[in-house]
């Protein structure tokens, strides 16, 4: 009894305390074992989860409106569906939506990647430099939302004083919220400052995963450093990478609170991407109906592409 | 047993004390209960806080209030009203949510109190009384006593205008003094005029108007000019009936003086623009005009810098059809999902006071009362009030129907569309807009 473990001795107290309940435990099957405890979560999972996605699917088909709860409702079959996919407002936002999530994920992959691969090269102060460019990614999107909102003021924002030194254009001669052309390249600059190092960190993690004897070996047939990143780094770091660009894909595609708060969807609806429309819907029109059907086309846009990417992403970890 | 229950509430109460449990109510919530108070973040919203104290000390019921930012208001008060919240026992709600509270069955119907307790409604000024309390609108049917009356006017460096090189330049330039503006052709004038000029070794720029996007902010602005060119929500003598009086070769005219004030005149980076960012752009020296809320008027009164001697009011210009200006203001109701209605009717009824309106306008808050605003020493009473009577008698209300939001994003998108980002004509802008409106009104199964 003196040699018992801690726990067992815990454990053995509590049977000799609740014989009757230490049986019926000892009477249970690993399987049901196993099902009371993912019970709990199962519970949650249905009910903060799946029952929420199918009364959205439900109200999708109606008319019912959420500040209008005593205004009957009626079932109206795919009318929302078919009323969403054929507004031009909504295909011009799911545009500005494709153009914000294409360049944003090329910028912040290529230039994720070229940090990860400079930061892999071991120098003296990369610690301390990771470190540095890992910062925006710290931040909350408000925060960066309402100071870059500063940083691109025209009068005293610093980023149009920089644009100037390096220009010779005056600062206050052009302004990258207000502007048509300039405010969708304005909203990709801040996400991809931000979230550039996300990227670089994954890609870190897929550098630092490539064995060393890969390399030596390559050294040994003399091959050169071009090849090596061609026909080493590039494979090997590859399902790193897409995994990283699927991560900043789903994300940039319901991307909300930063773009909210840089520009509003604004100027005219030049930078409201597809979030921005389904929350003016849901919450300011409370076309709650309408609403539910356009966030339905969303999550099976962005559940489609995800499973057509995680397949070919798959196929590469497979070679 | 006494002793220890003794230490333990004395404990508690250091507890609490510590904590802070208890901020924001007043010493008469142990006396009784305690009722919430929901308006915007602002600086009325202290006045009241202030008036509030007499209700306390007379009645004995506690007072809290929740304030939100004006960016959010909307959003977290409607959320709330319509998730049936008993957060707020009352509200002043925005004049265009009333369609809808009514309707919803949001707010008390005030009819049967406003009767028992001798409150006349012709005891306020009528726009008020139409816009803060009744709907259907032009109807005996009241849902909020008028609380908080508002308007859009505007402010000006009267400093600027008095200054020798500025009247003589302008002179020059216009052939006729600088003062205040009293048509929408003259203030654009004014505005170009300061536009870029050197006032003291600093650029500064001609005035800041409502252009922001997210909310109401560039319709609360434009309407100011649509109004004063001719343009009307629909057909006095059919309503919603819109095509003709939303997109009318007036109004076509009034969108596109709008949009050349904005590309003329106003700072640079000022396509987003509101309530305070029009504070900030008058505060700090940049603009010579500034197009604001009147409730805003006593705080910029009172700014070191720019208040004062240096600042002048005067009421949205004329245009070619007319005058008119943009109503603003809130009127105070009873939430129905309130748990405390008998103390928040209490509270209307003590509200509702001549002596308590008398102060609520002293303490810098927007009386509606008659009794008030008719007095003949008003108009003296402070350096805009004169100009604020003469709003409060030329003002126009965006759409009040429960649909209120839909229609708002529609006019907003449409305008900014076109003013800042300039997209079409402006022709094209109200014509879309009449199209918006006529399928929400259609949705709503409105008949036109």
């Amino acid at each position: 009894m003196n040699e018992l473990s801690a726990s067992s001795r815990i454990t053995y107290r509590a049977v000799m305390v609740r014989p009757g309940l230490a049986r019926r435990i000892r009477g249970l099957s690993d399987r049901m074992l196993a099902w009371l405890f993912i019970t709990p979560t199962i519970v949650l999972l249905l009910a903060i989860n799946i029952f929420p996605l199918l009364w959205t699917i439900y109200l999708s088909f109606t008319n019912y409106r959420a500040n209008r709860a005593n205004v009957p409702t009626i079932w109206l079959g795919a009318d929302w569906y078919q009323s969403i996919l054929t507004d031009p407002d909504i295909w011009a936002a799911m545009q500005v939506t494709a153009h914000f999530v294409i360049w944003t994920v090329v910028i912040e992959t290529v230039l994720g990647f070229g940090l990860a691969y400079l930061i892999d090269k071991k120098f003296r102060g990369h610690g301390m430099w990771t470190t540095i460019i890992l910062l925006p990614m710290m931040l909350s999107p408000a925060v960066v939302g309402n100071f870059w909102t500063f940083l691109y003021q025209p009068q005293i924002g610093l980023f149009n004083y920089v644009v100037a030194f390096f220009t010779g254009r005056a600062a206050s001669s052009f302004q990258m919220l207000g502007d048509v052309t300039l405010s969708p390249w304005a909203i990709v600059i801040v996400d991809a400052w931000m979230w550039t190092p996300y990227v670089m960190l994954i890609c870190l993690a897929g550098l630092r995963s490539i064995p060393d004897y890969i390399y030596e070996a390559a050294e040994v047939d003399r091959a050169s450093k071009w090849r090596q990143f061609w026909s080493i780094t590039l494979p090997m770091a590859l399902p790193f990478i897409m995994l990283a660009v699927l991560f900043r894909g789903i994300e940039n595609f319901k991307m909300f609170d930063m773009v909210n708060l840089l520009t509003g969807g604004g100027p005219g609806s030049t930078t409201e991407v597809a979030s921005i429309t389904l929350k003016r819907a849901a919450f300011e029109s409370w076309r709650t109906g309408y609403s539910s059907a356009f966030a339905i086309i969303l999550f099976v846009t962005v559940f489609g592409l995800a499973n057509i990417y995680v397949k070919a992403l798959n196929k590469v970890k497979s070679r | 047993m006494k002793r220890t229950m003794k230490t333990l509430a004395v404990s508690c109460g250091a507890v609490a004390a510590a904590l802070g449990v208890g901020a924001g109510t007043t010493p008469a919530q142990a006396q009784g209960k305690t009722i919430t108070l929901c308006w915007a973040a602002w600086d009325p919203a202290n006045a009241l806080v202030e008036l509030s104290k007499d209700f306390s000390a007379k009645s004995g019921i506690g007072m809290k209030f929740e304030f939100v930012p004006w960016t959010n208001y909307a959003d977290r008060f409607l959320n709330e009203l319509n998730s049936h919240g008993s957060l707020c026992d009352l509200i002043i709600g925005d004049s265009q949510w009333i369609g809808g509270a009514a309707e919803n069955g949001q707010y008390v119907k005030l009819n049967d109190f406003f009767k028992k307790e001798g409150i006349s409604m012709d005891d306020y000024m009528p726009a008020t009384v139409v816009g803060y309390s009744e709907w259907p609108k032009n109807t005996p049917n009241y849902w909020a006593l008028p609380a908080m009356g508002d308007a859009v006017g505007w402010t000006y460096r009267k400093d600027w205008f008095a200054r020798p090189d500025v009247q003589k330049d302008f002179k020059a330039k216009y052939g006729r003094e600088i003062g205040v503006p009293k048509t929408l052709d003259e203030l654009k004038d004014i505005a170009q005029f300061f536009q870029g000029r050197d006032i003291d070794g600093k650029k500064v720029y001609g005035a800041s108007i409502y252009t922001e996007r997210g909310s109401e902010g560039i319709t609360m602005g434009v309407s100011n000019y649509l109004y004063d060119y001719g343009f009307k929500y629909d057909d006095p003598k059919k309503p919603y009936a819109m095509d003709g009086f939303v997109n009318s070769p007036g109004a076509v005219k009034g969108l596109e003086a709008y949009k050349e004030l904005y590309k003329c005149c106003t700072p640079p980076g000022a396509s987003n623009s509101y309530m305070s960012e029009g504070l900030d752009a008058f505060k700090s020296g940049q603009v010579a005009l500034q197009m604001n809320f009147f409730a805003f008027f006593p705080g910029l009164y009172k700014d070191p810098n720019v208040g004062g001697d240096k600042i002048g009011f005067f009421v949205n210009p004329a245009g070619p059809a007319g005058q008119a200006t943009q109503l603003g203001g809130q009127g105070i109701s009873v939430v129905s999902y309130s748990k405390n209605q008998a103390e928040a009717l209490q509270y209307i009824k003590w509200f509702s006071g001549g002596d308590v309106q008398k102060k609520w306008w002293a303490l810098g808050g927007y009386s509606c009362a008659k009794s008030v605003l008719n007095d003949p020493s008003f108009p003296g009473s402070a350096p805009f009030a004169k100009e604020f009577l003469q709003s409060m008698g030329m003002v126009v209300d965006f759409w009040a129907e429960p649909s209120y939001a839909q229609l708002l994003q529609a006019e907003q998108k449409r305008v900014h569309d076109y003013v800042v980002a300039d997209k079409g004509t402006a022709q094209e802008a109200l014509d879309g807009l009449v199209k918006d409106w006529k399928a929400i009104f259609k949705e709503e199964g409105k008949k036109f």
